[in-house]
């Protein structure tokens, strides 16, 4: 019978880049900021490290194949790096493999880190990625903003919202990341926007307008794993744990069934069930003190609340429209501004949305700090809502 | 008896304004400007093959066996493929036997009547039904009196023997090298000889003789017919063409200059098509086209075509019809306009041929499958149906999606993305039966489509790989339209 993840692994130390359009940084630059922050955090030397996980989705705008990018970038000490890659959730990705790794007892201290450069492509949004030789032959040159945008029109559709009103709770999600981003130095967007900005802004993919997007950025994160023990050993006092980490993938029944309406994520129903029951948390609404959820588009992050139990499906309109994930509201969600202004650099945002809450839960988040948080989630989703990788993950104060 | 047992037709959803034209061009060529009407306008995922395929539709719809055609003649003066068998793509996309004879004809704008006639020599031989089809997609310069006059359609026959609804009576032809207009292999609009000249001294020195020769072997009198085909693109000179083939004025059919165009290759039978539909049993009909000589045909209308009708038919798709008036949407469309793409632009489509084999059916004829076990329905097809919790593999047969309804589960359309007709529509299509697919939406405007809108499926161009000239084929859903809601 698997015990789960739980207090088996904390975090030693986490470091993140500043995001953004980062012209001055190569990918080993943006690597060698995550991680110098990361290890000098932990109070380690790279020499130390036993094991890497290396997230990066786009292999062809920078960063390369394979585990010798991050292994030469940083000039580990002859150790494995696995690279791994799950879309957009391969940060997530990552970090499962350094902390099962750890918990294993495999070895004692393992980073993952993430990386993404993806200003140097010359696009304004994602570069279309190829998908074999059979997939292009019948599917649509779909864009992800279309992709999730049918996310919005299916949610219109199954819960009866007028347009309108769906667009006010979207131009809402954006407001409020703006507010928190413009607080976050690192963030790649950081002004303010109003309600009438996003709901005038130029359509992107029906229903979804420029500012219902997230932004496209270069970037890294990295978090250093091991165990408690050897955490105190080390000198640490405030541990960070794991209390759950779950990965669903999609098996074709969304995209290929009649029975999902596309009106919310299955996956993220499915790894949040689990991730509350491996965490131990009945009532997530009042447990949690943050979330870092997947908002590559305004859509994604209100569907995600409610896929998530922290509002009722069809409900999600209403609360965040009260307010309800505001960064003064019941459970703020993004307070670093999350895709949507810290950026979205592919490989590294599942790390990103671990070291805010990391900063959060050990008080340590400036301005933008928030009250005495004890446990947060991250979710971060790769592919489209019909066909995906989700990842949810608990951390909090270590307690055991 | 041996005659037409089903026919069809196709006409683009677009309508091109003549005067819409006339004013784009009118500071360089004034002459233009005053046209009346329409032309029919391909959409951008429109060639050849596509229109032809959807006019075998049309026609097939109505037939009752699809298997027991033992021939498919495609006859085309602007196939997209100069070789790589162009009747192959339509008979895979219409699921046709793999043991079709299937051929490309053309070289002259009566190629559709020469592979009618091939159709019905074939089932005088005893050798079963044949699928005539026809279409054109013309390439004209811009400012050219040609781009008002032609338009791209298509149109389909079934000929065999049995039950007809047209009987074939007789047939005359003369094969001889006028050259009136001619294109080069490897170009693309074609060469005009003057007007006059071509009037007088080929069409009506030439026509008059394959018709004289119909009329002769069905043993049919001209002053007894009661529909006259005649495409020409000039005015009035089918009906001069009648009256010195003695057949009545009152007989001329309508050529649908003022709303379709001359489409070329097809268009005597899609005027055939358009009159079968109002044609009475018992009535005669002579149908004759222009080109590197003339050919004619005669028929005797039967009783069956009271029941024998296409699924829409060319009034259908003349009541569908929209009005564009973009004249630079006209000239990306045809290729001439090379509008900026943006870097989205320059993705690379290359096919991977030995894929397309593989998933031929799946791509070509739009076929899911279905489990046996469960009854699921999935596209693409696979060897483990769709049954979490369950192992069952090997349990699909082949399931037909195309003629099946179906209805928008989810959509977007989007602006980012380079796309030839932006801004590009897409979403979740479910089947009626089971079956669901992400697809690209056409023929549609925004506002068109919601959650829910009733949907049906047409074969297009997937994408062209301009690098290498290669077009792929793929499925796409349109709203639903019957004439009542037409423009």
């Amino acid at each position: 019978m698997a015990t789960g993840i739980k207090n088996k692994v904390v975090i030693l130390g986490m470091g993140c880049s500043e995001f953004g359009e980062r012209w001055d940084a190569s990918p080993e630059d943006l690597m060698v900021e995550a991680c110098a922050e990361a290890l000098a955090d932990a109070g380690i030397e790279a020499g130390q490290l036993d094991a890497a996980w290396f997230s990066t989705h786009m292999d062809d705008v920078g960063t390369g194949r394979g585990g010798t990018p991050m292994g030469i970038a940083l000039r580990l000490p002859d150790i494995g790096v696995t690279r791994v890659e799950n879309f957009c959730a391969g940060g997530s990705e990552a970090v499962r493999g350094a902390v099962y790794a750890v918990a294993s007892g495999a070895c004692d201290i393992a980073i993952a880190l993430g990386v993404e450069k993806l200003k140097d492509t010359g696009y304004a949004g994602l570069p279309m990625a190829t998908v074999g030789t059979y997939i292009p032959q019948w599917y649509p040159n779909a864009v992800a903003p279309a992709n999730f945008a049918q996310l919005a029109t299916a949610y219109a559709h199954r819960h009866r919202i007028e347009p309108a009103l769906l667009k006010r709770a979207l131009a809402h999600v954006s407001v409020k990341s703006h507010a928190n981003g413009a607080l976050n130095p690192k963030a790649h967007l950081r002004k303010p926007i109003t309600e009438a900005q996003c709901l005038n802004a130029p359509i992107i993919a029906a229903p979804l307008g420029l500012f219902d997007c997230c932004g496209v950025s270069d970037g890294a994160a990295a978090v250093i794993v091991t165990t408690p023990d050897i955490a105190r050993g080390l000198g640490k006092r405030d541990l960070v744990a794991f209390k759950a980490l779950q990965v669903v993938t999609s098996n074709g029944w969304e995209m290929q069934g009649n029975d999902w309406d596309g009106s919310y994520l299955h996956t993220t129903r499915v790894a949040a069930r689990r991730a509350y029951a491996e965490a131990g948390i009945e009532r997530p609404r009042e447990a949690l003190s943050l979330t870092e959820v997947h908002d590559c588009f305004s859509i994604t992050e209100l569907v995600t609340l409610e896929d998530l139990g922290l509002s009722e499906p069809g409900q999600g309109v209403r609360d965040v429209l009260d307010g309800a994930f505001d960064a003064d509201g019941r459970v703020p969600c993004q307070i670093d501004g999350g895709l949507k202004c810290f950026g979205h650099p592919i490989g590294a945002s599942g790390i990103r949305m671990l070291y805010e809450i990391y900063l959060q839960l050990l008080g340590r988040a400036g301005q933008r700090q928030l009250a005495q948080p004890s446990l947060g989630l991250t979710h971060n989703l790769g592919g489209q809502p019909s066909q995906n990788v989700c990842s949810v993950s608990i951390v909090g104060l270590w307690d055991a | 008896m041996i005659g037409i047992t089903a026919y069809g037709g196709y006409i683009p959803r677009l309508r091109l304004s003549r005067q819409a034209v006339g004013e784009a061009n009118a500071w360089y060529a004034p002459q233009l400007r005053g046209r009346p009407g329409t032309r029919s306008l391909a959409n951008w995922d429109e060639d050849s093959v596509t229109m032809a395929v959807a006019a075998a539709r049309d026609c097939l719809g109505a037939a009752p066996d699809r298997q027991a055609l033992r021939a498919l003649l495609l006859a085309s003066n602007t196939l997209p493929f100069a070789e790589r068998l162009n009747a192959g793509i339509a008979a895979g996309a219409l699921r046709l036997d793999d043991g079709i004879e299937a051929l490309d004809l053309g070289g002259t704008p009566r190629a559709g009547l020469s592979a009618l006639c091939q159709g019905l020599a074939r089932a005088r031989a005893g050798l079963g039904d044949t699928l005539v089809l026809a279409a054109d997609q013309r390439h004209t310069r811009p400012a050219s009196a040609q781009e008002l006059e032609v338009g791209d359609g298509a149109a389909a026959l079934v000929v065999g023997s049995g039950a007809v609804l047209a009987q074939w009576l007789g047939s005359g032809v003369v094969s001889v090298d006028f050259v009136d207009h001619f294109r080069a292999t490897g170009e693309t609009v074609d060469y005009h000889w003057e007007e006059r000249w071509v009037r007088e001294e080929g069409i009506a020195r030439l026509v008059p003789q394959a018709v004289a020769q119909a009329l002769a072997e069905a043993g049919v009198d001209a002053a007894a017919v009661d529909h006259f085909i005649f495409p020409t693109p000039f005015a009035r000179l089918d009906g001069q063409i009648a009256q010195r083939c003695g057949v009545r004025a009152a007989a001329l059919a309508d050529n649908l200059a003022d709303t379709v165009g001359d489409t070329g290759t097809p268009h005597a039978l899609l005027m055939l098509a358009h009159t079968l539909e109002r044609a009475q049993p018992g009535q005669l009909i002579l149908l004759a086209q222009f080109g590197s000589g003339a050919q004619a045909l005669v028929f005797r209308v039967t009783d069956h075509v009271r029941h024998a009708r296409p699924a829409r038919g060319v009034s259908g798709w003349l009541a569908r019809g929209v009005e564009e008036r973009q004249y630079t949407k006209f000239l990306a469309f045809k290729g001439t306009l090379a509008l900026e793409r943006g870097m989205r632009g320059e993705q690379d489509r290359k096919t991977a041929l030995s894929t397309a084999w593989r998933h031929r059916q799946a791509l070509l004829g739009l076929v899911g499958g279905r489990c046996r076990v469960t009854g699921q329905v999935q596209f693409p097809p696979g060897r483990l149906s769709l049954a979490p919790g369950q192992w069952l593999q090997d349990t699909q047969e082949p399931y037909p999606l195309a003629d099946r309804g179906a209805r928008i589960a989810s959509w977007s359309a989007e602006y980012l993305s380079w796309h030839p007709a932006p801004p590009h529509h897409y979403g979740q299509i479910d089947f009626d039966g089971g079956g669901r697919l992400l697809m690209d939406f056409t023929d549609l405007e925004v506002g068109d489509v919601e959650v829910g809108t009733a949907m049906e499926l047409v074969f297009r161009i997937k994408d062209r790989d301009d690098r290498r000239g290669f077009t792929r084929y793929f499925w796409k859903a349109t709203p639903l339209r019957g004439p009542a809601s037409a423009t």
